[in-house]
Formats: structure tokens, C-alpha cells, sequence
């Protein structure tokens, strides 16, 4: 990487709705500094596009600083681009070279149906927490804090599972668009911990009915979606959340 | 500068009498309420699903009220409280430290430079203890020792360790146990959710807040809610400045939609300068990303001693290091308040001291406590934050310092509430970022999460029961004339901006305001510096009005368009912020005024005259606002000169 600024051309997605096909159209863009970030890129690209009279490219974004789960693309094939643990809006232009080409897709799977360009429904999601991803514990019923002792590896393991930021590179990284690695994310951070034990079977039997109910597809163990996680939520979520199903499935009276 | 002056005092704090250890619980016994069976009979809408939003809507489904809940991101988990990275407070002393509720109380009125609410603090700091239990219920994964019990860090602006945190994600657990268990009330049918749609009026029917209106960002919709009472929790106004670490999408038009029907906003000159931001790179900067104050708990602040020194910071030996924070504020050291931090941040750099090419920058430097304790032991406390560092500058932090600057982050100021939460408009209640009330000039690191939190769980559950209880609510039909004509108004604003036909796009417009406000209305302040931005805010509103240029429609996503709306009321309330500014001749907290310091650089407060909340009432666009004052009384905790020497 030795220019400081580049010129690209850009292959985007264009879709003015979710009844209107779509198709790629390219643009070029020159001189944009290497320090700035993908979606800034994005911002100089949309302010000459409005200068021209030509509709922005639409993108979900908010923090821009990787924690939201708003933002998300296809970049050259890949969610979030070609770095590890990285979401769209922490990936920098220094990543990339003078006069690249970059193909820019929204998220690809039937239950994220498209909303304009970059930007797709991803409701998807909050219905697979509604239907069981909580502690059923109402305001002001909570015993002390330190009431009951949680091992720290088990904490540990918690909080990994629970840094997931449901931005869905995982369904749009996999081939069949499964949302396993979501589901069981949130399956295994609460099934971890105490608090969380005493619904463990009737959440994790609820969710998976409802990420079914979603039309995600069937998990196929490939591992892509590991891959593609800016939050590095692994495939030993997935391994949990079917011991999870078993043990529901056996041990419980389908409560 | 023309101030009305109202002709009667008609602010009623409602703060309760007694001693000030028992006015929550007087407070709470006084109220009416709504017995359980009833509850259902009302309808309750919340505007913004954050740590206040998520957690008051979540509560209020829980006691059985009807509940809408709105957003303007695709999911409630996204709101802006998510980024919140270092932690949470509480006064359970845990660690054996000398923390008590009292303690949490002071450091708090202290900390805020002694322009707060005395009772409102000392409730915040009640029921922070409760907060921890309740999230740990939830499953919010807080740090653990070995055996198993909480584990907490420091803060700014306090000598205990009294800060409760996920690794450095806090805000983000704390989120999503709201959404949870607002999910859980979606569930039950309690919570009905609204996302990706945006307030852009209230509806006030006979002096009462009645329900508001949104247009629905995917098609362009106007819809019409009524509810019984509204509840407004809509976050700060940061990105004023248009360079700020909020998420883009945090916006002050729903507050100021609010004030424009009545609600007063108090003291917007109120703005926390975070110390430890990463540096602007370039004009196309859309963000300025945070590091949390938290790596101020082994990190070393300093400049080179020598003027515009070139050197790469390993080559500057020690003596030649100028750890300014640690000179100046021995007993606080790098932990010092954000504002004072901040300042004397600026103040390095304007003297020439500064880092980078830009010269405004500072080193945050580990290379001691690595030395200490190990790369390892850094990694497993500051891991993921390196990380992001890396990611966002190229450098990495184990071997070289980070460089930081000051960057605008938090809005003290928010619109005026009463001890019940309630604004000047009955049936309109504004929680956390939003509202004025807990945090007077300054707010305390780990402090916002904590209130937050504390109005969504723990007042407003209590307090909207008695406006609802003591009033008798008809049924307002959607083409009620309070209705059709906040529709009527919403529509209006947007035809009127997509009519214009200009050539300069919001954004362009938005940097040109945030420059003004950075250059007039920053860490610094003068008088003139604010009559000149206050005419170039002027200025810079009718241009707006006149070149501004828009593409695409009103009836599809039209994110240029959403932009344009909350541009257009910046461009209206930033010129409160500098009214508010000029009035206010002292300096206290995030106010820095450069007329009013000490012989060493230091706030010069002036409690005879500015011991008050400044509460502006809305005359109209370009005319004077009114001026209401509510005095500060400080019985608990002596007005003193703020030191952290």
C-alpha cells in the first residue's frame, strides 16, 4: 500500500425496493485517502452522487465503530470484507490498492428480504429472541449480585458467546443462509449461567422452532460462518446449542 | 444578546421535603397508583429503545400497561447505548473501599461541578445497587474473580473502585438485556415495536401529552400514535458538533420537536469533551471513535517537553516526557474528570506540545504498565480495545502509544424534567441522555449506563402511574384537530425541504455547522466567539433553506432526506446552545469560559449568580427564547471549589 489516496472502481448493487429488480452498476471514484474507513468511502461516493442528481447508494450504519450490528455488505464476496473480526464499518481503504475493483452486495438469504440497495430486513432476528432468548425475570425481583458465585470460566464463556451483534455476516456468509450461529450464540450465553438455567430447555426448543419458522436453512457444519463473524462468536456455540436440543428434546416433556 | 424574562417563576421541581436519605421513599409513598387490573386500560408509548428507552418499556409492559415502543434503527438492540465501552457504577462497595451510597452521591454532585439536582443524585445513587442485581438476573455477563463474585475497576473522578463492567462491551450487555426483556414483553403482547420509524411531532391535547407523529423511514409514511402519556428517551445531541463518537444516526429532533411544543431545555451549553478519542485523520471523517477512560487505569499521559518535537515517541527519554495530568493532579493522576483532562489536553497542544501531524494529539502510553505487568495482563484488561485502536489507525498500541484528542461524546444538558421525570408538557416524561437532570456541568465516567438504566427501571415505572392515576384520559380520535395538526406540521417540514432545490447537500451543511460549534461552542468559550457563531449559525440557517439540494422521494428509504430533517433542526437549536453558552458567565464543568478562570487554568465558578438550571422556553426560530430559573440548593453537599490536586 504506497498511495496515499487511490481511485476505485466500484460494482454496486442498485434496488430501488423490495418489488423492483435489481442489477450492478459501477462507478468510479478517485482520490480517496487510504486512512479512511470503507463505509466513509461509501459517504464521498453518495455526496457526489446526490451532486449529480443520481440517488445514493442506501446502506444501513449507526456507530461506525463495530459494536451496532447495523452495518453489513458484501464486499467482494465476502461479509465485511477480507478481514478477521472485522465489521464493514472498522474495515479502512488501507486494506485495499490503487485502481481495485470492488463489488459491494447486500445480504443474500430469503428470510433477510431486500429493503433498497445494501439495506435488508433482518427482523428476522428479533422474533428468534422473542420467541426465547431472555431470563424471565421481571424489574425488582433480583437477589444481590454476588448471591450466586459464577465460575469465572463460565462467565468467560458467557461473554463470548454473548458479544454476538446480530448483524447477520453468518447467515449471508453460509450457503444455505442458516442462522445458527445466531440462535446458538444466544442459546449458549444464557444457558451458561445460573440465572438462565431454569428455561434453558423451553428457550433453546422455542428459538430453533422459530429460526425454522423464518425459513433460515439447515446448518451443514462448513464453518463459514466462524469465518465471517466480526465478533468472533464460535462453532462450539453451534456444538452447545444441539447438545442443548437433545437434552430438551430427551429429558423434557416438550414443556 | 436579548433574554426574555418570564414574569413568574413557573418551574415546580416537585422535589420531595425531608431529610434527603428518605425523599425517594416519600416520594414513592405520595404518589397515586394505578391499581394492577387497570394498568391495562392505559396506553403508554416510549420514543428510543437504549439503556433508558429498552428498560422503561420492557418495566411499564411488565406492570401490565399497553406499550408502543419506537425506534429509529431495524432493531431495538441497535440503539446508541450499545457502544458504551468502560462500565457501570455502583455504590456496593464490593471491594471493601470505603464506597457508600453518600460517597456515590458526592462524587457525583462534585463531579458535575455542583450544577445538579441534589435529589435527583441521591436517588441515582439509591438505586445503582439495585441495577447490578437486576442485570445480573437478566445474565448480563459482568467480570468475575476466581471465586466467582463481581469484579470492578476505576473511573474518573473517583478515589473506589466502584465500576462494574463486561470487558470493555459493557454497554452492549447492558443493551441487550433491556432488549431482552423488552423481547420477552413483545412476547406476552404487553410491548408492540415500531422500528425504523422516526418522531417528528407530539401531540398535545388540552396541555397533555397525547402521542406523537412518525414517518416510517421505509416507505415514507405519516402515522398518527395516541397514547395516554409519551415518554421520551431519545438520547443526546452530540452530533450538533457533526464530529462526535455518537452513532450517526443519534439526533436531537424529537427532543427539539418536544420544545418547539412547549417542553423547556435546560442548560444545552452542557457538553462533555471526552479526553480519550482517537484524532481526526481527514475531512471525510464521519465519526471520532472513543477509548474508554477505563485504559486511563494504566495508561500515562504526556507530551514531549520540547515545542513541535519530531522524534518518534520511543526516542523521548523520560526526562524529556512532560506527564502533565500527573504533574498537575498528583492525587488523581491520569484519572483526573473528563473535562479537566480534556482541557489540559487542549491546552498542551495549544502551547505547541501536540503530536501528529495535525499537532493536536497526545500520547496514551502503556509501555510502563507493560513493563509492569506483562503484555498479557494488558491484552486480558484492554484486549479488544487495542484491537479496535489497531484496526482504526494501523498502529499498535503494545508497541507504540496510542495518540488521543478530545472529542464531543455526552450532552449533560437535555430537556428540563421534575423529580417525577415529567417535562413542562404534563403526560411527557424525558429519561437518560435525553433529560438534563443527574449529571449538572460534568458527567462522571461509567455515570450514564447508570442513569440510564435508574429512570428506565426504577422512577418512571413509579412516577407515570401518578399522572396517569390523578387525570381522566378520553379517547383522542386519530382525526382529532391536536392530531391532524401535528401531522399537518410534520408533513409540512418535509415538503418544505424537499422543495427547496438548492445545490449543497445536508451533509456539506451539517460539517459547516459542526465547525462552527467546534471553533464557538467547544472546550472553550468567549464572549464574542459565541455572538459570532450565534450570526454565523444565523447565516448559515438560511443558506440551508435556500441551497440545499435533495434527491430521490418522500414515499421509499430516503436516507438523504432523514438526513435533511435533522440537519434542519440543528441548524434551529444550535443557536440555543450558544444563547445558553453566553448566559452563562462562569465556567463549570464542559462550560469553559475563557473570561472566567483561575491564575492556574482552572474553572472559575460563580455560585452567587449561575447556581441555577437554566430552562429555555421556545418563542419561535430566530426570536429570543425565555429564560426560566430553577435555583440549586445545596444542603448536602457544601458548594465548593471543585480540586482534584
Amino acid at each position: 500500500m504506497s498511495h496515499e489516496t487511490i481511485n476505485l472502481t466500484l460494482k454496486i448493487w442498485r434496488q430501488p425496493n423490495a418489488e423492483t429488480e435489481g442489477r450492478f452498476e459501477e462507478y468510479q471514484l478517485e482520490g480517496v485517502s487510504t486512512h479512511a474507513s470503507f463505509l466513509e468511502m461509501l459517504d464521498i461516493l453518495n455526496d457526489e452522487l446526490i451532486e449529480q442528481g443520481i440517488e445514493p447508494v442506501a446502506f444501513d450504519h449507526d456507530c461506525r465503530e463495530g459494536v451496532c450490528g447495523m452495518c453489513g455488505m458484501m464486499i467482494n464476496g465476502q461479509p465485511h470484507g477480507p478481514d478477521l473480526e472485522t465489521t464493514t464499518c472498522q474495515l479502512h481503504m488501507r486494506r485495499f490498492e490503487h485502481n481495485d475493483k470492488i463489488t459491494i452486495e447486500p445480504w443474500r438469504a430469503t428470510a433477510f428480504p431486500i429493503v433498497k440497495d445494501l439495506v435488508v430486513d433482518r427482523s428476522a432476528f428479533d422474533r428468534i429472541i422473542t420467541a426465547g432468548g431472555y431470563v424471565s425475570v421481571n424489574t425488582g425481583n433480583a437477589p444481590d449480585a454476588n448471591a450466586i458465585p459464577i465460575p469465572r470460566p463460565d462467565q468467560q464463556q458467557a461473554m463470548d458467546s454473548a458479544a454476538c451483534i446480530g448483524c447477520g455476516a453468518c447467515v449471508a456468509a453460509c450457503k444455505n443462509a442458516s442462522a445458527m450461529l445466531f440462535t446458538s450464540a444466544k442459546v449458549s450465553h444464557l444457558s451458561s449461567l445460573p440465572h438462565g438455567k431454569s428455561e434453558r430447555s423451553e428457550r433453546v426448543l422455542k428459538m430453533v422452532a422459530q429460526m425454522d419458522d423464518e425459513k433460515f436453512g439447515s446448518c451443514t457444519n462448513t464453518g463459514e460462518c466462524e469465518a465471517a463473524c466480526p465478533a468472533g462468536i464460535k462453532l462450539e456455540d453451534i456444538a452447545r446449542m444441539n447438545r442443548e436440543y437433545l437434552r430438551a428434546s430427551l429429558c423434557s416433556s416438550g414443556q | 444578546m436579548a433574554i426574555a424574562e418570564p414574569a413568574t417563576n413557573i418551574l415546580d421541581s416537585k422535589i420531595p421535603s425531608g431529610p434527603i436519605q428518605d425523599k425517594w421513599d416519600k416520594c414513592k409513598f405520595d404518589l397515586k397508583l394505578v391499581n394492577p387490573a387497570n394498568k391495562r386500560k392505559f396506553n403508554i408509548i416510549v420514543v428510543g429503545t437504549g439503556l433508558a428507552g429498552g428498560s422503561a418499556a420492557a418495566t411499564l409492559g411488565e406492570l401490565g400497561y399497553n406499550v408502543k415502543s419506537f425506534c429509529i434503527q431495524d432493531s431495538p438492540r441497535r440503539a446508541h447505548s450499545i457502544a458504551a465501552q468502560g462500565g457501570i457504577n455502583a455504590a456496593k462497595n464490593y471491594p471493601n473501599d470505603g464506597d457508600s451510597i453518600w460517597r456515590l452521591f458526592y462524587d457525583t454532585v462534585k463531579g458535575g461541578d455542583f450544577r445538579s439536582r441534589e435529589a435527583n443524585v441521591y436517588r441515582l445513587a439509591q438505586v445503582s445497587n439495585n441495577i447490578i442485581d437486576q442485570c445480573t438476573a437478566q445474565g448480563v455477563p459482568f467480570a468475575r474473580e476466581y471465586g466467582g463474585f463481581l469484579m470492578n475497576r476505576s473511573f474518573g473522578g473517583a478515589q473506589v473502585s466502584r465500576t462494574f463492567y463486561c470487558r470493555g462491551q459493557t454497554g452492549q450487555q447492558l443493551l441487550l438485556g433491556a432488549y431482552q426483556a423488552l423481547m420477552r414483553q413483545v412476547s406476552t403482547g404487553k410491548v408492540e415495536i415500531f422500528s425504523r420509524r422516526e418522531m417528528l411531532d407530539l401531540i398535545v391535547v388540552d396541555g397533555k401529552a397525547r402521542g406523537i407523529v412518525t414517518r416510517n423511514l421505509i416507505n415514507g409514511e405519516f402515522e398518527t400514535h395516541t397514547a395516554d402519556a409519551v415518554v421520551l428517551a431519545t438520547g443526546g445531541y452530540g452530533n450538533a458538533w457533526y464530529l462526535s463518537t455518537n452513532g450517526n444516526g443519534s439526533n436531537v429532533t424529537a427532543a427539539w420537536r418536544c420544545h418547539k411544543k412547549g417542553a423547556f431545555f435546560a442548560n444545552p451549553c452542557f457538553t462533555q469533551i471526552h479526553p480519550t478519542c482517537i484524532p481526526r485523520s481527514g475531512d471525510y471523517q464521519s465519526k471520532l471513535t472513543l477509548m474508554s477512560e477505563s485504559l486511563r487505569n494504566d495508561g500515562r499521559v504526556w507530551v514531549p517537553k520540547r515545542k513541535d518535537d519530531s522524534r518518534p515517541p520511543a526516542e523521548i527519554p523520560d526526562s524529556e516526557r512532560d506527564y502533565y495530568l500527573e504533574r498537575r493532579y498528583p492525587s488523581f493522576g491520569n484519572l483526573a474528570p473528563r473535562d479537566i483532562a480534556s482541557r489540559a489536553a487542549k491546552l498542551e497542544c495549544d502551547k505547541g506540545h501536540g503530536v501528529n501531524d495535525t499537532g493536536q494529539a497526545v500520547y496514551l502510553d502503556f509501555r510502563d504498565a507493560i513493563a509492569r505487568d506483562g503484555e498479557d495482563v494488558i491484552r486480558a484488561k484492554y484486549g479488544n480495545l487495542f484491537h479496535m485502536y489497531k484496526k482504526i489507525t494501523g498502529d499498535d498500541p503494545y508497541h507504540v502509544p496510542m495518540q488521543i484528542y478530545p472529542a464531543v461524546h455526552y450532552t449533560m444538558g437535555g430537556l428540563w424534567v421534575d423529580y417525577h421525570l415529567q417535562t413542562t408538557i404534563p403526560g411527557l416524561y424525558a429519561l437518560g441522555e435525553a433529560n438534563f437532570s443527574d449529571h449538572g456541568a460534568n458527567r462522571l465516567g461509567a455515570s450514564a449506563l447508570m442513569q440510564g438504566l435508574a429512570d428506565g427501571y426504577f422512577v418512571i415505572p413509579y412516577t407515570i402511574g401518578d399522572h396517569l392515576a390523578r387525570h381522566s384520559f378520553e379517547k383522542i380520535p386519530e382525526d382529532h384537530d391536536a392530531c391532524r395538526e401535528a401531522l399537518e406540521n410534520a408533513k409540512g417540514r418535509v415538503n418544505k425541504i424537499m422543495s427547496i432545490g438548492g445545490s449543497r447537500t445536508p451533509n456539506q451543511f451539517h460539517k459547516e455547522l459542526g465547525a462552527i460549534l467546534w471553533d464557538y461552542v467547544g472546550m472553550e468559550r468567549t464572549k464574542a466567539g459565541l455572538e459570532t457563531a450565534i450570526e454565523n449559525i444565523r447565516g448559515l440557517r438560511s443558506e440551508f433553506w435556500e441551497d440545499l439540494k435533495i434527491v430521490g422521494k418522500n414515499e421509499e428509504l430516503n436516507q438523504v432526506l432523514e438526513k435533511a430533517g435533522r440537519v434542519a433542526d440543528y441548524m434551529e437549536f444550535a443557536e440555543l446552545i450558544a444563547t445558553d453558552a453566553l448566559n452563562r458567565e462562569e465556567s463549570c464543568g464542559g462550560h469553559f469560559r475563557q473570561e472566567h478562570q483561575t491564575s492556574e487554568n482552572e474553572a472559575l465558578r460563580n455560585d452567587d449568580d449561575y447556581a441555577y438550571v437554566a430552562a429555555w422556553e421556545f418563542n419561535g426560530v430566530g426570536e429570543a427564547a425565555t429564560l426560566h430559573k430553577e435555583q440549586l440548593e445545596f444542603e448536602n453537599v457544601p458548594l465548593a471549589t471543585r480540586s482534584y490536586k
